[in-house]
């Protein structure tokens, strides 16, 4: 398919821990298109952020190893690629923003100085015209007194503000795709939807893809187009979002659902929530991973992971159950 | 501006920070080094130690005019008046080969007989020529020591962090293996070794201060390298595509330094601590050499008899004293300001 804009293609990462080999990405695949957003989703630990440091070559090595798969990028695998080219591909072309905008700015450079780097490493511009475009992107990003500001050091802003210099500093170099890393997590409401007004009027002006990262499944509802559900370093589903709201095909789909308030009423008594814990895998698993969370289990189940099967055009989920009728699919 | 206005809507964005006047110095220094300033000008204490480092200072530079050397080429040879054993008391003349009378004497004294104003010690060397010549042997040995050490352990604290895994582990090994060696005694065997080779100067116990001195830098520098290089800040780093040497001169270390600086700051004074003691010890310089332990060195055999020849020790100490003293109380004033529960007390 020529208009992928990322491919990867069966990822594998694995960390050495003192108690064992963790498995925490096992055989990832999955496309981004050009100019689309993608919604990742899953809980704490199931491997989301991991996928995304894999592909950008940032998984700190030892103790991770990505130990199979491709990342194609234009044609390119990012994971043989040599240290030197991905640096500039990092920032340039593939960008990303964290959680935690309190932390994610270093509190002993200027606000200015942090914004012209990438734009004096990856676009040669000189000191003042990296000056002047910081300025630009300050002010793209809704912060008002751009030029003064620059001057200011990260302890003077709020935490939607330098989250806001987080996204100027990602698409200071426009780059293709840029990957949301649970951007709104630290963020109360009301920033939160300041912050995805900004992306969302970015993506309109730039045209860039997005991967967002988010365990919050209202957030993928108001943004993306096509949704991945993970668990335990697997995709259990993907779909398109009006597709996965409206028909959703693997239990821990049908539980994330399910433990979302309800704004129109219909909801009756407590919220709905999955019981226990996302599992941490030192084997390869034999069965489905969620099989011991799952009230559809059945005795296939605990033999054989599921795999990945196309039931509609868009929508593809690994499950032996169909959860509509439960019976075997 | 036009071009950079806001395209977005602003409207709910009502979190912009009350506006501070920054000066100019603030700007120069950034925020955090201009509250660490401000915080040690603030502080009784630092202001205490500022003054008695600043004392000995203008002492070591107006050397040549408080004490005269009598002979320009190697002015920190302690001028000796005879060469009997017993300390002549303070005050008393100068017999023989009296140094050139000081431009301050005789305005103040009204006499034109330059005395030996804090006595002679054993040998009849002036205790105030070694006192006063002795400040530069301090300020010389303590800042090349410190300087020294410091360098030392920040790159091989780097190198350590930065590498990790198994570099870590063996340079973290020889740092333990030197940690075990006793100061003194490690430094006193490795001046001797020294002395007969490279001759008889300040060199072979800053040699060997050095070589034992450099430990609790590394270790300090690490320790904060590891923590910062987990920070968010610097995977943002490494996110945009800075490289890797930028990320730490620019990024980690910037952020790492401050502990050891203080430790640095403290040392100053430790150095000539140690520097005296092995000294007293009769290590390194030739007798009579203008330095603080060399001079109470001199006091070794008169101490069943300090009652009666008290300023030979008290000056001296007094000065070694001092000088420590000024350099810990910044030192501690530092280490409070760098302090983050102390952040905005300050």
């Amino acid at each position: 398919m020529p208009d992928l804009l990322l491919d990867i293609k069966g990822l594998e990462t694995q960390f050495k821990t003192p108690d064992g080999i963790v498995h925490a990405v096992n055989g990832v695949s999955f496309g981004l298109k050009e100019g689309e957003t993608l919604g990742v989703v899953g809980e704490s630990g199931c491997g989301k952020s991991v996928t995304m440091l894999s592909i950008l070559g940032l998984i700190a090595s030892p103790p991770g190893k990505v130990v199979a798969g491709e990342a194609l990028f234009f044609g390119q695998d990012l994971l043989k690629m040599p240290n030197e080219k991905l640096r500039h591909v990092r920032g340039a072309q593939i960008a990303m923003i964290f959680q935690d905008p309190m932390t994610s700015l270093n509190p002993v450079l200027t606000i200015g100085r942090q914004l012209e780097e990438p734009l004096m490493i990856h676009i040669d511009m000189t000191k003042n015209q990296a000056r002047e475009r910081a300025a630009e992107l300050l002010s793209m990003v809704g912060i008002p007194n751009a030029k003064d500001r620059l001057n200011d050091y990260p302890h003077q802003y709020s935490g939607g503000m330098r989250q806001r210099v987080m996204i100027a500093m990602a698409l200071s170099c426009s780059p293709q795709v840029l990957i949301a890393d649970e951007p709104t997590t630290a963020l109360d409401v009301t920033i939160q939807a300041q912050i995805m007004d900004l992306v969302k009027r970015l993506r309109s002006e730039l045209g860039m893809a997005i991967v967002w990262i988010t365990h919050d499944l209202g957030v993928v509802a108001g943004l993306a187009q096509r949704v991945l559900v993970m668990y335990g370093g697997f995709i259990i589903e993907e779909a398109s979002v009006n597709d996965l709201f409206a028909n959703p095909s693997h239990p821990y789909t049908i539980g994330l659902i399910g433990s979302l308030p309800r704004v129109d009423g219909k909801q009756q008594g407590r919220l709905y929530s999955i019981e226990g814990q996302p599992p941490v895998l030192y084997q390869k698993p034999q069965s489905c991973p969620f099989a011991p969370r799952c009230k559809w289990v059945m005795e296939r189940c605990w033999k054989e992971n599921p795999l990945l099967i196309p039931i509609s055009d868009e929508h593809r989920v690994a499950c032996w159950v169909d959860v509509k009728t439960g019976r075997p699919r | 501006m036009p071009e950079t206005t806001p395209s977005g809507d602003t409207t709910l964005f009502s979190e912009t920070i009350a506006a501070r006047k920054i000066s100019r110095v603030e700007r120069f220094l950034g925020p955090e080094n201009y509250r660490i300033v401000m915080g040690l000008l603030k502080t009784p204490a630092s202001i205490m130690g500022f003054i008695l480092i600043s004392f000995f200072v203008i002492i070591a530079l107006a050397a040549p005019l408080i004490a005269p050397p009598v002979n320009q080429k190697d002015p920190y040879k302690i001028p000796r008046d005879g060469f009997k054993a017993e300390p002549q008391p303070m005050g008393s003349l100068w017999k023989s080969k009296a140094p050139p009378l000081p431009f301050w004497w005789e305005p103040i004294m009204g006499s034109d007989q330059w005395t030996h104003i804090l006595g002679t010690s054993q040998g009849q060397y002036d205790v105030f020529y070694g006192i006063i010549w002795g400040t530069r042997t301090a300020f010389r040995t303590g800042l090349i020591v410190t300087i020294a050490t410091f360098l030392i352990g920040i790159i091989i604290g780097s190198v350590s962090a930065y590498y990790g895994g198994a570099v870590d582990n063996v340079i973290m090994r020889i740092v333990d293996v030197f940690l075990t060696l006793p100061f003194i005694l490690a430094a006193l065997i490795l001046a001797t070794i020294l002395t007969p080779r490279i001759g008889k100067s300040l060199y072979p116990a800053i040699i060997a201060l050095v070589t034992f001195g450099w430990m609790g830098y590394a270790r300090i520098i690490r320790g904060d390298i590891l923590s910062i290089k987990e920070r968010d800040y610097i995977m943002a780093a490494r996110v945009i595509g800075v490289k890797d040497s930028r990320i730490l001169f620019r990024h980690i270390i910037p952020n790492a330094i401050f502990p050891t600086l203080v430790l640095a700051s403290l040392a100053v004074g430790d150095v000539v601590l140690s520097f005296a003691a092995l000294s007293f010890l009769g290590i390194g310089t030739d007798v009579g050499y203008a330095d603080w332990g060399q001079v109470l060195s001199f006091a070794r055999n008169w101490i069943t008899s300090l009652d009666t020849y008290w300023y030979i020790i008290v000056w001296p100490g007094l000065a070694l004293v001092l000088y420590v003293m000024g350099f810990n109380l910044v030192g501690d004033a530092l280490r409070d300001v760098l302090d983050p529960r102390m952040r905005g007390k300050t």
